[in-house]
């Protein structure tokens, strides 16, 4: 009996260790070394960490390593503002049998692929896109205006994209909410106000950070979005790290800076966690 | 007397279906009124109303001479104790009771002054920092109890609040909401569908049933004196026999019963020979064996069926002799009736005051 368990226990977790080592550790493992070794003078490879230190010896890259990380924030708290009323509203106004067909409707963008969606941004968006045709139509412009490639818009749609990964946790932890405490809180002469910060943010407090981390990260190493959007204006950091891999052919930096990136988001997330006072653990759950 | 709250005509409705039917009533000052019904009968729905978190179709409601109509919950001076208190658990013991003062603005150390004194009040010194979850369920009851008392409502609005509790403590609550209220003199509604939480607490009862008040009165009325054939039923056990009336002589009414037995019993009103009646017997109203010498008993014999042991509330369930009717009759445990035995034979006697006779509909 024990030593079926222990077959069974073993034919289950090969697959999972068999990719997490030949596809993530072993990779990462190569990256790693190969961000450590640089070419010297004479053009032999040796030892060294000066491609981190290029990272903070070069203003450039660091700054566009601020910007995005800036802006990633940007994005997730816009990105919080919006899905907390939404997540609300599906749970607690609706009637319980639309909840279903409007967390179906909230899906149903992200079953066609995010170059797809980026796409049918820029179409709205651009000099001869749809908004700029209607808006001289009804005479609003005289002359269309170029929406697209700058910090606006490609906030915009790093929001849109990472909807989702916020409105999901947030939707589960609201469902979680017994709406008597909100009744109570009304009831002992809160306001509105008072039940969002004092019942509704600290019940949904696991939620949210889970749903941040999430949106953080990816906002952090988008590269198609800010690349499309955004254009060359954009100052992305993994645009950094595709111009070393790319266009430099500098592997070495390239790897480096990934791992900076690896290294400083991570840095922000324990910030993070640390500055609401959660620990990962309870978010996790 | 000062009235605290006043309901007149109140009535709710949710599309076709009547919640709560035109229900008036009035409680004064210091009162512990109870409203007392099956579930699904309206009383949750008219206690939102006068919480403000309902608003009813129409009707008014007002509390210390103001109408409440059009205003917010947050701005009533009345507060509700939910049937699972919904007590922060975002917030320690300190915080949740302190929440409604905060919201009023009050300055700091006054709320330090009144959550210490509340506390004392239902004797929870020290548990100020105490997390809610560390809480047994008799103690969560007595802090949501403190979390609306510190702010000194007009009225406290509580909805079934014992009832997640297990039956020792349910008892136990009983006795001490009582005593808190008697200690505090706040005016309380009490909701409830166990009668005896209300005949025990309540200083007046209401009985409700589909939406509408069946009665209005003290608890022993409620018990002595039903004024419908819903409340002699709901409020206690109660036997029920339907018969028709064979004659009439002022007071004294001879009922035959659909199963063949005569007895005559009291009657408030005079009921026309040949009207249909209901028959309802308390079985503590029911003798067994009486003294053959006491007079103006209605004699009858039984069939027992089972004996059911309850401590002081033990019951006989018998059939009367030759008949299908089940009744059930107190059996008191003073050892004076442990010869019977189940298919045991025995006579039943119950004095003609006792019987409570209403009209058939």
């Amino acid at each position: 009996m024990k030593r079926q368990t222990r077959w069974g226990l073993f034919l289950f977790i090969t697959p999972v260790l068999l990719w997490l080592f030949l596809l993530i550790v072993l990779p990462h493992i190569d990256l790693l070394i190969m961000s450590f070794r640089t070419e010297n003078d004479s053009g032999d490879m040796m030892w060294s960490v000066s491609n981190y230190l290029n990272f903070f010896h070069e203003p450039i890259y660091w700054l566009t390593f601020v910007r995005t990380a800036i802006y990633s924030v940007l994005v997730t708290l816009l990105t919080f503002i919006i899905a907390l009323p939404v997540a609300f509203y599906i749970t607690k106004v609706v009637a319980p049998r639309f909840q279903g067909f409007l967390t179906l409707l909230l899906l149903l963008p992200f079953w066609v692929s995010e170059l797809v969606r980026v796409y049918g941004w820029m179409i709205l968006l651009r000099e001869s896109g749809v908004f700029n045709h209607f808006l001289l139509k009804l005479g609003i412009l005289n002359k269309p205006i170029e929406m697209l490639y700058n910090d606006a818009t490609m906030v915009l749609g790093l929001v849109y994209t990472s909807m989702l990964f916020m409105v999901v946790p947030l939707l589960s932890v609201m469902e979680s909410l017994d709406n008597s405490l909100i009744e109570a809180a009304y009831d002992l002469g809160a306001n509105m106000w008072t039940i969002l910060f004092r019942i509704i943010i600290p019940h949904a407090t696991p939620g949210i950070v889970s749903g941040s981390i999430v949106v953080f990260m990816l906002t952090l190493g988008n590269y198609l979005t800010p690349n499309l959007i955004g254009g060359k204006n954009s100052l992305w950091f993994t645009e950094q790290i595709y111009n070393q891999f790319i266009a430099s052919f500098n592997w070495n930096q390239g790897a480096a800076f990934g791992f900076l990136l690896l290294f400083l988001s991570s840095i922000a997330v324990w910030l993070g966690l640390k500055l609401t006072k959660q620990s990962l653990r309870k978010v996790v759950q | 007397m000062q009235i605290d709250l006043s309901v007149r005509n109140v009535t709710k409705k949710f599309q076709e279906f009547t919640a709560v039917d035109s229900v008036s009533f009035e409680v004064e000052k210091g009162r512990f009124f109870s409203i007392l019904g099956p579930s699904g009968c309206g009383k949750t729905t008219l206690l939102r109303m006068i919480a403000g978190l309902t608003e009813p179709s129409s009707g008014t409601i007002e509390i210390r001479g103001e109408s409440m109509i059009g205003i917010p919950p947050n701005k009533r001076p009345v507060n509700l104790i939910f049937q699972h208190l919904a007590l922060f658990p975002m917030m320690k013991v300190g915080e949740n009771i302190a929440f409604g003062l905060q919201r009023r603005g009050e300055n700091k150390t006054v709320i330090k002054k009144k959550v210490q004194a509340i506390l004392e009040r239902v004797d929870l010194l020290g548990f100020e920092n105490k997390k809610i979850d560390q809480l047994s369920g008799g103690q969560k009851q007595r802090v949501a109890i403190a979390r609306c008392l510190v702010l000194e409502p007009a009225v406290l609005l509580l909805d079934e609040p014992l009832g997640a509790l297990d039956l020792k403590l349910r008892e136990q609550m009983k006795v001490e909401l009582k005593k808190l209220q008697a200690k505090v003199g706040t005016t309380f509604v009490y909701i409830t569908h166990d009668q005896s939480e209300a005949l025990v607490m309540s200083d007046s009862v209401a009985v409700m049933n589909h939406g509408e008040f069946e009665q209005i009165d003290t608890p022993q009325n409620l018990y002595n004196k039903p004024k419908t054939p819903f409340v002699a039923q709901f409020v206690g056990d109660n036997n029920a026999w339907s018969g028709r009336v064979r004659q009439c002589n002022e007071s004294t009414i001879e009922v035959e019963t659909v199963d063949g037995f005569i007895f005559s019993t009291k009657v408030k009103e005079t009921l026309q020979p040949g009207t249909e009646v209901d028959l309802f017997l308390r079985p503590e109203a029911m003798l067994i064996q009486p003294d053959p010498n006491i007079s103006n008993l209605n004699r009858f014999e039984v069939v027992v069926k089972s004996i059911l042991f309850d401590g002081a509330n033990s019951q006989l369930l018998a059939n009367p002799l030759n008949a299908d009717t089940e009744l059930l009759i107190a059996l008191p445990q003073n050892r004076q009736y442990d010869y019977i035995q189940v298919n045991d034979k025995i006579e039943i006697g119950w004095d003609e005051e006792s019987g409570i006779c209403f009209p058939r509909k």
